[in-house]
């Protein structure tokens, strides 16, 4: 039907004009997660074409550490063995210690119960850019993802969830340039914000002048900010220097080696700061 | 030379919309001059006019819009219809004012589909019924072009005809 023959050449330049609009349309509006919706698509998009590529890798790593690399196992398995039996050991006198924390907490009336909804994801790539420091795991809205989600590792704090798709989510990592989280010295209780400075570090501003830190102090979540729940290992710090004006110049080792992440877990319950953000937004 | 018509057609269309607006009920005009200017362009032009008139007029329509509005919606709408009426002016016999009214009048229906659509999927405004408003602008710009055409028939005849006339021997 020659009425709508796009074989011809105003027809491809209808649809390229069509598409260029989609586009800039795309690029105002956010999604229902509050994500622009051409970066939501995209992302969405080439997160797929991430998940293939990781499953054939990590085929290839299985099969290969399955069936091929198992000449040392034997040794790992006994070293492994012995490693269990300390642990186990370690694991009851940790148990004793919670115990009497806890024994203590009640005495305080401090205690508040604490039990956080997480999912493992896996990381399936890194960033496209060493501009930005994000990676992609394979979690996502199908999982209950949303925006400003915690994501940790045992280790301590590695980011939060700022793209989520169907089925894969990108997460800015802490050292992110734009990253920041609210934070604070465990030994002394000073507080903090925790900022990215865009390579493996982590920098603390705003502690105060006058505050207790010192090289080697742990430095903790807060809460503060409504996103990372409180008490996650942020890192420790490596550095203290007086500036003269009002606050400590201080830089922290991160606690997670972010070079060597695999999986993580994400934190489906909302921090007390952001359900109390939800509570006054009804 | 019929970019420059569409060009001239769009700012002169804008300028009127944007003028004789205020002097209307409430400051909302009831006819789409822009919008006209683009069908009028396709039916006479054919589809690649219409489409890149459709494309230029919305896109400056939209971002004269003034943060109102996303810039591109408006863009799209007409970028559609000035295909399609491009399309049905070289596929059909659109040359009766009843035809070129026709015309005028489903295309701006097409239009406000596309634009109200859209932005309705988008989340972007509650636009409640528009029927009437819809059915008032399909009306005034189907009557507004129809007259464009005529005009647009009339004067260059006239002139000729009025030149002639000086020309002729007085008796």
């Amino acid at each position: 039907m020659s009425l709508l023959d796009f074989r011809q050449r105003s027809g491809y330049l209808f649809l390229a004009i069509i598409v260029g609009h989609v586009i800039l349309i795309s690029a105002q509006v956010n999604s229902r997660t509050g994500v622009p919706v051409l970066e939501s698509v995209t992302f969405g998009a080439f997160a797929e074409a991430q998940r293939a590529t990781s499953s054939i890798v990590n085929g290839v790593r299985t099969f290969w550490g399955g069936y091929v690399a198992l000449r040392s196992v034997h040794r790992e398995n006994e070293e492994l063995r012995r490693a269990l039996a300390e642990a186990q050991v370690q694991l009851q006198a940790q148990g004793a210690l919670v115990g009497r924390a806890e024994g203590l907490a009640q005495l305080l009336e401090l205690k508040h119960s604490i039990s956080l909804s997480t999912i493992a994801a896996e990381i399936i790539a890194s960033g496209a850019t060493p501009d930005f420091r994000t990676i992609t795991i394979n979690k996502g809205l199908m999982q209950g993802l949303t925006v400003d989600m915690a994501v940790v590792a045992p280790a301590g704090v590695v980011g939060r969830v700022v793209v989520p798709s169907p089925r894969a989510s990108k997460v800015q990592l802490l050292i992110d340039r734009n990253a920041a989280a609210g934070a604070l010295i465990e030994r002394s209780r000073a507080q903090g914000v925790v900022v990215g400075v865009g390579d493996d570090a982590l920098r603390m501003d705003y502690v105060s002048e006058v505050s207790d830190v010192v090289v080697g102090d742990l430095v903790v979540t807060s809460g503060i900010d409504g996103i990372y729940p409180k008490g996650f290992a942020i890192g420790r710090v490596s550095a203290v220097q007086r500036s003269g004006g009002a606050y400590r110049e201080i830089a922290v080792q991160p606690a997670v080696n972010f070079g060597s992440l695999e999986d993580v877990l994400v934190v489906l319950t909302p921090t007390d700061a952001a359900a109390a953000s939800a509570e006054e937004a009804k | 030379m019929k970019g420059v018509w569409v060009i001239a057609g769009t700012a002169l269309a804008l300028a009127l919309q944007t003028t004789a607006a205020r002097f209307l009920t409430g400051g909302v005009i009831v006819v789409d001059l822009v919008l006209v200017v683009v069908i009028y362009a396709a039916l006479a032009g054919g589809s690649v006019t219409g489409l890149l008139a459709g494309t230029f007029a919305g896109f400056v329509q939209d971002t004269l819009s003034g943060g109102s509005g996303v810039i591109g919606i408006g863009g799209l709408a007409k970028t559609i219809v000035g295909f399609f009426a491009g399309i049905v002016g070289t596929q059909f016999i659109v040359t009766q004012p009843l035809s070129r009214f026709t015309a005028f009048f489903l295309a701006t229906l097409l239009h406000a589909a596309i634009f109200i659509g859209v932005s309705v999927l988008l989340g972007l405004r509650e636009l409640g019924r528009p029927y009437v408003a819809t059915l008032e602008q399909a009306l005034g710009n189907a009557l507004v072009g129809v007259v464009a055409f005529q005009l647009a028939e009339f004067l260059p005849g006239a002139v000729e005809r009025r030149r002639l006339a000086r020309g002729r021997p007085r008796r």
